[in-house]
């Protein structure tokens, strides 16, 4: 769980989809009044998802940027020795995307429609990070995972092949 | 025209002869009628898939070999694999044989033991179904042989996790202009743009579907999916154009878990890539085999006038 600067309010991954789906519940008026606002706390919550993933594996979460922000630099963080963590490395940088576009806007309907987006996209990064967590204790799941057997005999090295 | 890749060596896999036969159908069915012969792998067998990766890599890496080693025997230099884990292990195969003395070692080993040639990396080129069409006959190729076209069906372009990843082992993407990127795959925009649909903004393009979620953990890929396909709706899509069968079944069964688990209905279509090309190239929703779908179009498809 990770304290937002300037805020009491302290969220974990469940409470970041709860506060996301308060966000989509919001009107357009209100998003295009908000959106810069809300654009950076999603920008953040997106980094306190990939902190939770760090944290969870030992890790201290770096404060460095990559291409101007913390959230890039903290997916490389967290994929260092876990491919399978670029799964979702597109999905942040579509996070950063829609986070310029928001503020790159030049009417409201663009800044609404791209924060909007952008709750997804985070929505996403968080959903597939608890899955992430969740099945930690199983081995990698995905694809381009690692083997689970790292370490042991494989059966390309046993004796009969 | 370009002529790379008129004629290849076909490699279904298993998807494709099970949960995916309509895949399978409206792949050879475009490539009928594009006039691109695909010729089936002699025997092939499984690619490895996830299952025995997860296990034991080296073992993966020799099973695709055994298939690209048909292909040479077969006298092609290429090899199509549709499915995007297929396609993926079949290139990290070629890549691990060509960097990884220890993958060659055991590659010539368990073919020894098997019986038959070993494969030499550089042989036989993987590509996937969207490579096939763009270099063969690419977007004018398709208008030529569009009918009436998708008739500005509006489509988000699903391409899943494993065609762009690991980026080192498609040497041939992010090659500058033309080529695939990576980080904002195209090619599937420009075909079915090339035959009449308007491919809207979608930015989960290459978000994971879950799809190896589904059995140890079904409520987290159906959230997923529940998102994507929520996310194409919002880009204002009618239909999610899919190219691999993991996330094609993934979509289609959690559209409909989402909506009994979770009461969360969404209307967005989901057909294989090639089922639209074919359908704009005037066959029938039949002969693309969208009677196998789990996702209903056909009433969508009608008042396209594509049924």
């Amino acid at each position: 769980m990770v304290r937002f600067p300037g805020s009491d309010e302290s969220l974990d991954i469940e409470g970041i989809l709860l506060r996301l789906d308060e966000i989509d519940a919001l009107p357009d008026d209100d998003v295009a009044c908000k959106a810069e606002k809300l654009a950076a706390e999603q920008l953040k919550m997106g980094e306190v998802v990939l902190e939770t993933w760090l944290v969870a594996r030992n890790g201290v979460p770096t404060e460095r940027l990559k291409e101007g922000f913390r959230l890039l630099a903290l997916h490389a963080q967290g994929a260092k020795g876990v491919p399978s963590f670029n799964a979702c490395r597109e999905t942040c940088r579509e996070i950063v995307y829609q986070y310029n576009v928001v503020a790159a806007a030049e009417n409201d309907g663009d800044r609404v429609r791209a924060l909007r987006m952008m709750i997804m996209v985070v929505r996403h990064l968080a959903l597939f990070v608890s899955g992430k967590l969740e099945v930690a204790g199983l081995g990698d799941f995905c694809c381009a995972s690692k083997p689970l057997h790292q370490t042991g005999d494989t059966l390309t090295s046993s004796p009969g092949l | 025209m370009s002529k790379k890749h008129k004629e290849v060596a076909y490699y279904p896999g298993c998807a494709l002869e099970g949960t995916a036969q309509s895949y399978d159908r409206s792949t050879k069915a475009i490539g009928k009628a594009l006039g691109l012969p695909i010729k089936e792998l002699d025997n092939w067998n499984c690619c490895g898939a996830m299952e025995v990766k997860n296990i034991d890599p080296k073992l993966q890496t020799y099973l695709s070999a055994r298939n690209l080693s048909i292909a040479e025997d077969m006298g092609f230099d290429s090899v199509m694999a549709p499915c995007n884990g297929c396609y993926h292990n079949l290139k990290k195969a070629e890549y691990d044989l060509e960097h990884d003395a220890s993958s060659r070692e055991i590659t010539a080993r368990l073919s020894n033991k098997a019986g038959h040639r070993t494969y030499k990396a550089g042989k036989v080129e993987t590509i996937h179904a969207l490579d096939w069409i763009k270099d063969s006959v690419g977007e004018e190729g398709i208008k030529d042989k569009v009918k009436d076209g998708l008739k500005g069906l509006k489509i988000a372009n699903y391409y899943g996790c494993m065609y762009t990843r690991p980026r080192h082992i498609f040497p041939e993407k992010d090659q500058g202009p033309g080529s695939e990127s990576t980080s904002k795959p195209h090619y599937m925009d420009d075909l079915l743009d090339a035959a009449g649909a308007n491919s809207v903004e979608f930015p989960l393009k290459t978000a994971c579907c879950g799809g190896a979620h589904t059995l140890s953990d079904s409520d987290t890929s159906t959230k997923l999916v529940l998102n994507i396909l929520q996310a194409a709706e919002a880009s204002g899509a009618d239909v999610i154009a899919t190219e691999c069968p993991t996330c094609h079944t993934g979509l289609e069964m959690h559209q409909i878990r989402a909506e009994k688990m979770f009461g969360k209905k969404t209307k967005v279509k989901i057909l294989y890539f090639t089922q639209l090309l074919g359908l704009a190239m005037g066959l029938s929703p039949r002969k693309v085999g969208v009677h196998e779908n789990f996702s209903e179009s056909l009433p969508l498809l009608r008042e396209k006038g594509l049924g």
